[in-house]
């Protein structure tokens, strides 16, 4: 039963991994240039875990900032999780500390979206999500540790599309997500208020604060439509 | 290994995990009221347009709507795969060869 459920997620997981895939040869490419070794690119993809932050505090770790700076920045841009982490509570609530603890280790916006997607339809499960979350960790580690060894290999990796690999997989998470009118409208707002927002303040607010503003618009819209 | 990399890397470790963990471990068994759930229930969109609208509308941090724009570019033939086919794979081939072609003649 549980390798039955655990197979599930982990298939569920195989677009995710594809997309990982490219990001993690970026990522281990960039953590090169910052002075990491292989091992110590490997190391922290499999214990941080957290791919825009990891993006991030290697840009900063070449321009020779801090630690700090670079530690309380990764923690700015981890504040979205603590959303997804909530968002998931209801769902996962009757579960045992230990698991919530181990499943929480692994919440990424694809395993987050893809299993929130997944429960709007299927009871909740602890091999299901365990295998999704194991995979595509896998998958980051894995991809991470190859683009450290052979990234410098790849010349220009903007002439194989590997910038847009994030992008691209952002795109098809939200057009499974934009299931009526207003969320759509949430969708739109969101990312209006990031733009702006992104331009106006400084530091990295602006996914925070567009997901808390949009979040609420769709709940008062809901509220006015009267469904 | 270099103990400040080490350093480094817990310390993304530990701000990484207590977002995540905070929440389910916190309000492990509470009710939430209603109004929360379905506020909780907009949290996908609205983080994964916070996230990808930068990516898309802003180069080097300035707003570009021109057809320079190669992301902008490239998320309309995506954005149309992932209409079509509904499947995050060929969305991502699509955006991804989409984005190199583009390259290759902008």
């Amino acid at each position: 039963m549980f390798w039955q459920g655990f197979a599930t997620g982990s298939r569920t997981a195989i677009p995710i991994a594809l997309g990982y895939f490219p990001l993690g040869l970026a990522f281990g490419v960039l953590a090169r240039e910052a002075g990491l070794g292989v091992i110590q690119t490997v190391f922290m993809s499999f214990m941080v875990f957290a791919g825009a932050g990891q993006f991030i505090a290697v840009g900063l770790l070449k321009t020779g900032a801090e630690i700090v700076t670079i530690v309380v920045t990764t923690f700015l841009v981890n504040l979205r999780l603590f959303l997804m982490g909530m968002a998931l509570q209801p769902k996962l609530k009757s579960w045992s500390k230990l698991k919530l603890g181990i499943i929480a280790s692994e919440i990424t916006d694809e395993t987050f979206v893809v299993a929130s997607d997944y429960y709007t339809n299927h009871e909740p499960s602890w091999p299901f999500h365990l295998g999704l979350n194991v995979t595509s960790h896998m998958a980051w580690v894995f991809s991470s540790g190859l683009g450290a060894s052979v990234g410098n290999l790849i010349q220009d990796p903007a002439k194989f599309g590997l910038n847009f690999a994030l992008p691209a997989m952002f795109i098809a998470l939200l057009v499974g997500q934009v299931k009526n009118k207003v969320t759509l409208i949430v969708a739109i707002g969101a990312g209006v208020v990031s733009l702006v927002a992104r331009t106006l303040i400084p530091g990295n607010w602006h996914i925070l604060l567009a997901t808390i503003v949009a979040a609420s618009l769709g709940v008062v819209l809901e509220k006015w439509m009267g469904k | 290994m270099d103990g400040q990399i080490i350093l480094l890397i817990v310390g993304m470790a530990v701000v990484s995990y207590l977002p995540r963990a905070l929440p389910l471990l916190m309000f492990n068994k509470i009710e939430f009221p209603d109004w929360l759930i379905k506020w909780l229930g907009f949290i996908p969109a609205a983080v994964l347009a916070a996230l990808l609208a930068p990516d898309l509308f802003l180069i080097d941090g300035h707003f570009n709507l021109s057809v320079t724009n190669t992301y902008l570019l490239a998320a309309l033939p995506t954005l149309l795969i992932a209409l079509v086919t509904k499947s995050m794979i060929w969305a991502l081939l699509g955006g991804m060869g989409s984005f190199a072609l583009l390259q290759l003649f902008l």
